[in-house]
């Protein structure tokens, strides 16, 4: 049974009971459903017919050569792309069975079930407190405790709180750049969404803060459904469950991660794993 | 051929470029420099010099220049000097400037009775007091005369406080209730006409409410009266250069020091007491003597004023452009066209400002609100409203620029990370956007002010006047007047400049009001400097 599958209307949803269903990786089940996914950018087509399905409580890494249509794709996920003028986008995308493309989907509602990070640390320019708690404001919470607990749930989500539990009131843009990027993590998960994007969240920070980030990924994994896109090799072998690798728009193979990194199917695969190009 | 190594290397360049900065440098200090000696010059008290000519003339002034004369063709072309002494005593010469031929003069001397006395009326006084009479008995003579005159001096500056308070206040008061009064009338006999209703009842308040002014009005006048027979009954006899004498009352001198006997600390405490009145005071004299305060008001009222209506248009407008707009030609079209607004001469918005805002809606208003007053003008002239709306209208472009620019340099990245936590575009221009666009903004502001407050062509014929007898801001109910003419120091300084009776009387005023046109504009940019810094710290963007 799933905690919070609901569809929820307004509000952000506060977890509070305990988490009921068994938290092994790779329960079978689907959060995310992609079926015959094509994007294009005005003339350009960027992604060509993507079928896939996103493990619940799984990572899943895309790789892929860069302009290969990965970013594009996690960004669908959550409808980001709508931000960008002249962009088509055909096919189905459900979430947990809510087709997130439908006119009567609300995006803001779509937005809080799928948090995202990105690849550059983008902190406000406010305190660390505002930065955890400015999707809960911006959905309308003003309770000192509830914003209160949610800034340290958050924060200790992200690993973070313990680095600045003494600073809150201060910028966000003071902390280190492996800091900051927790920081986003922290922000994202405060508003409890199912499903976690990460755009390359590592390809800034140096070996130490992305070992951080990578150990975040996998306890992150207990709670919530994660996509990262990464152009590291190495990281998607280790943190993901699951590997999908694009080449030019078009999702060439998807499979459990030690198999596509030991038996590759495809050539193409192979030799972009291998370091044949890329 | 290969050119020499300094020149690979681009030293010329470094060399060209820095004389460039040196010459725009240079021109701002030889600015700076100018607009300062010759005005502050013109508060210190310096010596007075009597000067005997080979003719037998005595002539005591402030010599406050000295040149070669021009002969042009002759051997003695600019090898002969001349002086020029600043004479005062206007009433009793004519003039109250003179060259003086260097050749001609037979002997100087700095006597120690000569006297500076400041006036009501017809500029300075020089000379040496010789009879301190009240009434007809006299006080002092001779020597003695400056010690018994210093506490009456004291006694005038007192007086005259105590006048003013009730001329120009009191009475002042009195006659803005009857005019109060007079308007009410008008309204009462617009409305009969109207509606053929007689209102005896609401005229005879208004008849009442008149009389008892004027009775107020009566018992004010009396106690004037008496004040001023209190005041006015010393008089100083003093004796200019040439042997006439002057009879002054006490009551009209603002301020006597004696010029060559004067220490440093004495001099200074001249100086700094001309300073203060400048800053303080009133215009007199057709704005050639005393202070240059409302022009000061008017102008920071004027800036603040344009800035309220310029910067929410401009920032509301910028927003527009930049994020709700669909960027296109159109947008393009705009953009250009804001550009292109920002450089239309200021004139032309003059123009614009008296037809739109003094004739169309001020007119209008008058028509709708005060139709009694018609055919006088309330809002259809000009005013310190509608000069401040034509700046901010000439002002706009720049905000709009400047935001423009501000709202396009938060990264996208950040509107993204607002987004994707679930919040609206709005929410993400409220919360996130317009924050860290704010520095830029403000740059926006400061361009705007320093453009604006530095205008005068426009506000010529759209409410600024030589001389407003009443501040835009004051005690009586609504206490703002957006209606009202004021003075501003940039047309105060054309008016000194240009307008002036007594132009070499006038010349270092046209100085001084520039130094404090000049520290205004400083003082409101560093305000908005200094805010924008405060910002810019707190929403400093990651440096990563």
């Amino acid at each position: 049974m799933t905690a919070v599958a609901s569809p929820q209307d307004t509000g952000i949803r506060i977890r509070t009971e305990v988490k009921t269903q068994e938290t092994s990786a790779g329960t079978g089940q689907s959060a995310i459903s992609i079926e015959n996914v094509s994007l294009s950018y005005g003339d350009n087509q960027a992604l060509h017919d993507i079928s896939m399905e996103i493990g619940e409580r799984q990572v899943t890494a895309f790789i892929g050569p860069s302009g290969c249509g990965k970013s594009t794709l996690l960004r669908c996920l959550n409808r980001m792309n709508d931000l960008i003028d002249d962009v088509t986008v055909t096919g189905r995308i459900t979430v947990r069975g809510q087709d997130i493309y439908s006119p009567a989907t609300d995006v803001i509602e779509v937005r809080r079930r799928v948090g995202m990070v990105f690849q550059k640390s983008n902190p406000f320019p406010k305190s660390i407190y505002e930065n955890v708690v400015y999707g809960l404001r911006i959905a309308g919470i003003s309770d000192k405790k509830v914003l209160d607990e949610a800034c340290e749930r958050s924060l200790r989500g992200a690993a973070l709180w313990d680095e600045v539990k003494d600073r809150l009131d201060e910028s966000g843009l003071g902390l280190s750049g492996g800091q900051m990027q927790r920081l986003c993590i922290a922000r994202a998960i405060a508003v409890e969404p199912e499903i976690i994007l990460m755009d390359e969240p590592c390809s800034a920070l140096d070996p130490i803060a992305t070992l951080k980030i990578e150990e975040l990924i996998y306890s992150l994994k207990e709670r919530y459904t994660i996509v990262i896109v990464t152009h590291n090799l190495q990281q998607a072998a280790r943190v993901s469950d699951r590997t999908a690798f694009f080449w030019l728009g078009r999702l060439v193979e998807y499979d459990q991660t030690p198999d596509m990194f030991t038996r590759p199917k495809d050539k193409l695969t192979e030799d972009y794993i291998t370091g044949r190009f890329g | 051929m290969k050119l020499p190594l300094s020149v690979r290397r681009g030293d010329p360049m470094v060399w060209f470029t820095g004389s460039a900065l040196g010459t725009c440098l240079l021109l701002i200090a030889g600015l700076i420099v100018i607009v300062l000696t010759n005005g502050l010059g013109f508060f210190w008290p310096s010596a007075l010099v009597e000067l005997t000519l080979k003719d037998g003339s005595k002539w005591l002034g402030e010599q406050i220049r000295r040149q070669p004369i021009p002969n042009p063709g002759s051997p003695d072309h600019l090898r002969e000097h001349r002086v020029q002494l600043k004479l005062g005593n206007r009433d009793l010469l004519g003039y109250d400037f003179k060259w003086i031929d260097e050749k001609e003069i037979a002997s100087r001397r700095e006597p120690a009775d000569a006297f500076y006395v400041e006036r009501r009326e017809y500029g300075p006084l020089l000379g040496a007091p010789v009879l301190l009479k009240d009434g007809e008995r006299v006080l002092a003579e001779g020597d003695a005369v400056w010690a018994a005159l210093q506490p009456l001096v004291a006694k005038a500056e007192h007086d005259r406080a105590a006048i003013e308070q009730i001329e120009k206040h009191e009475i002042g008061e009195i006659n803005y209730r009857i005019e109060q009064q007079r308007l009410a009338l008008k309204r009462i006999e617009y409305r009969e006409k109207q509606d053929g209703v007689k209102r005896e009842a609401e005229r005879s308040a208004v008849a009442a409410a008149v009389a008892a002014q004027e009775e107020r009005f009566r018992g004010k006048q009396q106690e004037l009266d008496r004040l001023l027979a209190t005041a006015a009954t010393t008089y100083v006899t003093f004796r200019a250069a040439d042997g006439t004498e002057k009879e002054l009352s006490t009551l009209d001198i603002y301020r006597i020091y004696p010029a060559n006997q004067l220490g440093l600390g004495g001099r200074l405490a001249v100086y700094a007491g001309r300073i203060w009145e400048f800053v303080s005071a009133d215009p007199r004299e057709s704005n050639t003597e005393g202070g240059i305060f409302p022009a000061i008001f008017g102008t920071v009222m004027m800036v603040i004023i344009m800035s309220l209506m310029a910067v929410p248009f401009g920032v509301l407008a910028a927003l527009y452009l930049r994020e709700y707009a669909k960027q296109g030609p159109l947008v393009r079209i705009v953009r250009i066209a804001v550009n292109n607004l920002a450089g239309v001469p200021s004139i032309v918005f003059g123009v614009f400002g008296l037809g739109f805002f003094v004739y169309f809606v001020g007119g209008g208003i008058d028509r709708m609100f005060f139709p009694e007053a018609l055919p006088t003008p309330t809002y259809g002239t000009g005013g310190i409203l509608w000069a401040s709306l034509t700046l901010a209208l000439l002002t706009v472009p720049v905000v709009i620029v400047a935001s423009e620019e501000a709202l396009a340099a938060v990264p996208r990245s950040m509107r993204e990370a607002s987004i994707a936590t679930g919040a609206t575009k709005f929410q993400t221009i409220l919360h996130v956007v317009l924050p860290a666009a704010a520095p830029g903004i403000l740059t926006g502001l400061i361009l705007a002010m320093a453009r604006g407050a530095g205008e005068v062509a426009p506000l010529m014929i759209t409410g600024v006047v030589k001389l407003a007898p009443e501040l835009p801001l004051d005690g009586f109910f609504p206490f703002f007047h957006p209606d009202r003419k004021f003075m501003h120091l940039g047309f105060h300084i054309y008016d000194v400049g240009f307008q002036s009776p007594n132009v070499e009387a006038a010349m270092p005023m046209v100085y001084t009001t520039t130094i404090f046109l000049l520290l205004i504009i400083v003082a409101l940019n560093l305000t908005a400097i200094v805010v924008r810094n405060r910002l810019r710290r707190k929403y400093q963007t990651s440096a990563f």
